[in-house]
């Protein structure tokens, strides 16, 4: 079976994952019996004479083994250890548009701590007629509101930026997940606050950081905390996990996930920016002339397909074939999305589930009859503010090649004649 | 008799008590609802004031305000508020030169960092790079990239060394800060950094940046007409993540 694939040996993953589903079609089909019956309805099956697990058997349910390679992937060469480090959602196998906690990207500076609620303290200082300190169950105490969005790293899809690198949505776009929060606006507790003390707020900030030892401080315009920031304490309807800062983060709807601070544990009201590390040194972008751009908070528009691809291949062969990917907007809703299955010479509009909601994943879909030749797949994403997701040639003419972050470029997969997906860049 | 009188009395008191409460919190608490208190649209909330007043409606009084937390201590303010800024806003009084700097780094950053804060393996390099900004493989250190020394300082100080942060003192982050200037050829080695020599330092790369322009020098992205059919005639590989492979492969599954 490896052999059906390119000259280049694919990793084990593919070739199980393929072999996994090929087999699957295969033992279906070679074991029909003569008169064309299916065993697995014809014979009475273990699972449909004896009991299966009683309640309890996992009082936190885990997926089930079969779907054991749905998880977070790493990229070691990526940094120097796992600590001050990030891994992948895995897109490539999920569907709709809610990330589950468990397998949602996870990216810290010093570690994932560990934080009591007993031991959470909020400080809210600077520049407020109050200064004061909220525990967590203060938090709990105030109007609550729901949102769903995503979350990106401005890094997600950088390793791409000077050609086609990893072999996988996973590592290319999986720098993102979709939660729905419960939480309180920040807007709620700077008023507690008063905000007398800051007399215009035009032009003002604010500074948070979180209780971590990197304590990854980012500056915010406080037009926006007022506007849509979430202190947020619920994740898809439970505690936040661990890994994405329980029991409290900030929720920065649309903007770079690195301001997304976890373990939040103070908020000062500003003048000015702090011009921390990660909004000088880091997370600023580069262009050809050598001259950053600093500030650049908001995800454009972008979209990729995310099945097929390298890590989920076609295994069935001719016929109809459901396209499927994932588009978002850190401007606001995503009002369209073109697929094209020709490599950009002509598009077609694809299906979106549900309306684009502001800052939140939108799942599309383009079903479509293979009839077996090699495709190159691609998705471009409009928002509501009309922008238009671009290629990466049109990216590189303004940013040049030495950006990392903000990559929102239109991604080509090359769907060969085997089922094969490999990431590819084109003319 | 005396039992039930007792109890009567305890009973009178807990109610008068409640109703002292109820009133009070009356007073404090409770305002008239607004006819139109109940819905407010998220997207229209622009004026954060007028949403709190609407929540205000039901617990609490027309400024929004809740009565939940307490107040900061001075001890609490100095212990968690320590983010220095480019103007200096926060710098504590102190100083430490590049003699003492090229100790503490070498005990507690080389590790990471080299003996000369040129990075080791995949660890961030903090020296070097002048001039390299615009080379196709930019190198990015305090000297060549970070536009303000306050960043540094407030890095050093809240979030280094790497596994035991906020540990230096205020004169170790000065003298800290002064070798990784030194490696950057910035300063002479004699040179004392404190909170008063702080903006003797010239950063080369204070001008490098310019704020986010997206929405005029990318403006070809909005509104754009887009192409539907025979946009282009020919489509060809130019490059494949296979042939680079640095795809990780799972070995456990």
């Amino acid at each position: 079976m490896t052999d059906n694939f390119s000259d280049k040996k694919p990793s084990r993953r593919q070739f199980l994952a393929g072999a996994a589903a090929l087999g699957a079609g295969s033992s279906a089909a070679g074991s029909l019996s003569a008169s064309g019956d299916d065993p697995l309805i014809t014979e009475v099956q273990e699972w449909a004479q004896i009991t299966g697990d009683g309640v309890d058997a996992t009082p936190y349910g885990l997926p089930i083994e079969f779907e054991k390679d749905v998880v977070r992937r790493n990229v070691s060469w990526l940094t120097a250890d796992t600590i001050s480090s990030i891994n992948f959602s895995p897109i490539h196998a999920l569907d709709g548009t809610i990330t589950p906690q468990g397998c949602a990207f996870e990216r810290h500076h010093s570690g994932a701590i560990e934080l009591r609620k007993e031991d959470y303290r909020l400080m809210i200082n600077g520049l407020v007629d109050q200064e004061l300190v909220f525990t967590y169950e203060d938090l709990e105490r105030f109007p609550r509101e729901q949102h769903v969005y995503f979350c990106e790293c401005a890094a997600n899809t950088g390793m791409e930026w000077a050609g086609a690198q990893l072999n996988g949505v996973q590592f290319t776009h999986g720098m993102i997940h979709n939660m729905e929060y419960i939480g309180v606006p920040l807007r709620t507790l700077l008023n507690e606050a008063g905000l007398n003390a800051a007399g215009d707020l035009k032009g003002k900030w604010i500074f948070v950081e979180g209780a971590d030892a990197s304590s990854n401080g980012r500056s915010i315009p406080l037009e926006k905390a007022l506007d849509d920031v979430l202190v947020a304490f619920k994740a898809n309807g439970e505690a936040l996990r661990k890994e994405h800062g329980y029991p409290v983060r900030l929720v920065v709807p649309g903007w770079e996930g690195n301001m997304w601070v976890k373990w939040l544990r103070r908020v000062e009201v500003m003048d000015k920016p702090v011009e921390s590390r990660e909004e000088t040194s880091k997370y600023t972008d580069t262009l050809a002339d050598g001259i950053s751009r600093k500030w650049t908070w908001a995800m454009d528009a972008k979209s990729v397909v995310t099945s097929p691809s390298p890590q989920s291949p076609i295994t069935h062969g001719k016929g109809p074939l459901v396209i499927s990917g994932l588009a978002w907007s850190g401007r606001g809703a995503v009002k369209r999305v073109d697929v094209s299955i020709d490599g950009g010479k002509n598009w077609h509009e694809a299906r979106l589930v549900q309306p684009g909601a502001k800052m939140a994943l939108t799942r599309f879909y383009f079903d479509v009859e293979w009839n077996g030749m090699e495709l190159f797949l691609q998705s471009r994403a409009h928002d509501e503010t009309g922008y238009v997701q671009p290629t990466k040639e049109e990216l590189r003419e303004v940013r040049g090649l030495n950006t990392i972050y903000h990559n929102n470029c239109i991604q080509t997969w090359w769907i060969k004649s085997n089922g094969e997906v490999e990431n590819v860049e084109i003319s | 008799m005396l039992k039930s009188r007792d109890l009567f009395m305890i009973s009178f008191a807990s109610v008068f008590g409640v109703l002292l409460a109820a009133t009070y919190l009356a007073d404090r608490f409770i305002t008239q609802l607004p006819e139109d208190a109940k819905i407010v649209p998220i997207d229209l909330d622009l004026d954060f004031k007028l949403v709190a007043e609407a929540y205000a409606s039901v617990v609490a009084p027309r400024d929004g305000k809740f009565g939940l937390g307490r107040f900061a201590t001075k001890n609490e303010l100095a212990a968690w508020d320590k983010d220095i800024s480019p103007d200096g806003t926060g710098l504590p009084v102190g100083s430490g030169d590049a003699i003492d700097g090229e100790e503490i780094f070498s005990e507690r950053c080389a590790f990471c960092h080299g003996d000369f804060a040129e990075g080791l393996d995949n660890w961030p390099e903090l020296a070097g790079g002048l001039d390299t900004l615009a080379d196709e493989d930019p190198v990015k250190t305090v000297g060549s990239y970070w536009p303000y020394l306050s960043t540094t300082w407030d890095y050093v100080k809240r979030s280094m060394p790497f596994g035991y942060a906020q540990s230096l003192t205020d004169d170790e982050v000065y003298a800290t800060v002064a070798y990784i200037l030194y490696s950057n050829d910035l300063i002479d080695e004699d040179f004392v950094l404190s909170n008063e020599s702080f903006f003797d330092v010239e950063m080369p790369n204070a001008n490098g940046f310019i704020i986010d322009d997206r929405k005029i020098s990318e403006s070809h992205f909005w509104n754009k007409k887009v192409c539907m059919t025979d946009c282009k005639n020919d489509v060809k590989i130019t490059m494949r993540a296979a042939v680079l492979d640095v795809t990780p492969e799972d070995e456990e599954f």
